[in-house]
């Protein structure tokens, strides 16, 4: 899976990996909906930590477009929610 | 996946697909999205332009502010030295506004560093995009068949068109920033020239920096009148002795 971290590019991202990711983007969609910016934040934080110890940037060749993408933490919660889907920022895995 | 972001390369994509369904030529294509991929890397390259500007702007009056309370602290003390105690808490009063400002611009220009810090990268990862999308052109110009060129041009166009949408927003990010440190700055110079807050570096003479000059200038002539009259006191004495 291709997971833009918004503003610092693009990772390529195991399935393995995914599991856990999902438990996060849980989490940010919960704080969302309870309007709690604090724990939106900080989860996105751990998102964009995630991916990026896990996940190896694509290289600078490869033009791919993502599967999912991931906003930054200092943006607002409005804008933040804005970016969000029914599915949070990772779409569901294919069943 | 609706978003800002997603919204964004749709349109992109939009724009690409027409383009692509208009041309002959995947080629041309390809060279026409390359071009265009390049204005707005020159655009990146203004906003990270903008900004320096700006923050510019604001480490200049940040050195202005600095010298005033520096200034205005030392004429607190020179008015209070001379018993004017009215003058000194003007002048106190004015350094506090100078550095409530201060503190304002420090932030100001802390938030503004790493968002020029922020647009730097972008424009170091678009234009490194840029550059995979052009290699990845002439290889789909020379091995692929105008059917399977289609699909990785689909392919390749939403890939950098999402990085340019990214890139986009980065810039749009910087732009509100900077006009968000432009209104600041120029709430501090319509402070300076209201005269609430003197630039008293500028050269110009304030009623403070007047009053001070006439304390001194009279404690200057007192000083020199006593010594004076201690000179001629002493040149008398000895007159005295050899009468």
């Amino acid at each position: 899976m291709i997971v833009r971290l918004m503003g610092e590019g693009q990772y390529r991202v195991d399935d393995s990996v995914l599991e856990e990711l999902h438990e996060l983007d849980d989490r940010a969609t919960a704080a969302a909906d309870a309007d709690d910016e604090d724990t939106l934040d900080q989860t996105l934080e751990q998102m964009f930590e995630l991916v990026k110890s896990k996940g190896a940037p694509l290289a600078d060749d490869e033009v791919l477009p993502s599967d999912a993408l991931v906003p930054p933490s200092d943006l607002t919660l409005e804008e933040t929610k804005e970016l969000m889907t029914d599915e949070g920022f990772i779409p569901d895995l294919p069943s | 996946m609706p978003g800002m972001m997603n919204r964004a390369s749709t349109i992109v994509k939009a724009k690409i697909n027409k383009l692509l369904n208009r041309a002959e030529d995947p080629g041309e294509t390809l060279d026409y999205s390359y071009e265009k991929q390049l204005e707005l890397l020159q655009n990146v390259k203004r906003g990270v332009a903008d900004v320096v500007t700006s923050k510019k702007r604001l480490e200049m009056q940040t050195s202005t502010l600095e010298q005033s309370v520096v200034k205005l602290d030392g004429q607190a003390r020179q008015a209070l030295q001379a018993g004017r105690e009215d003058l000194a808490t003007e002048a106190l009063q004015r350094k506090a506004v100078a550095q409530e400002q201060l503190q304002g611009l420090d932030q100001q220009v802390k938030g503004l560093e790493a968002q020029q810090e922020k647009l730097v990268a972008s424009e170091k990862q678009l234009s490194a995009r840029i550059e995979g999308f052009r290699s990845q052109k002439e290889v789909i110009k020379a091995q692929y068949s105008a059917a399977e060129a289609q699909v990785r041009i689909g392919e390749a166009a939403t890939g950098i068109g999402e990085q340019m949408a990214d890139t986009g927003l980065a810039i749009q990010r910087a732009k509100d920033k900077t006009e968000q440190m432009q209104a600041r700055a120029s709430a501090v110079d319509e402070l300076v020239e209201s005269g609430a807050l003197e630039d008293f570096t500028s050269g110009g003479e304030t009623d403070l920096d007047r009053e001070l000059r006439q304390l001194a200038t009279s404690t200057k002539v007192d000083d020199e009148l006593a010594k004076m009259k201690a000179e001629i006191s002493a040149a008398d004495k000895p007159k005295e002795i050899e009468q």
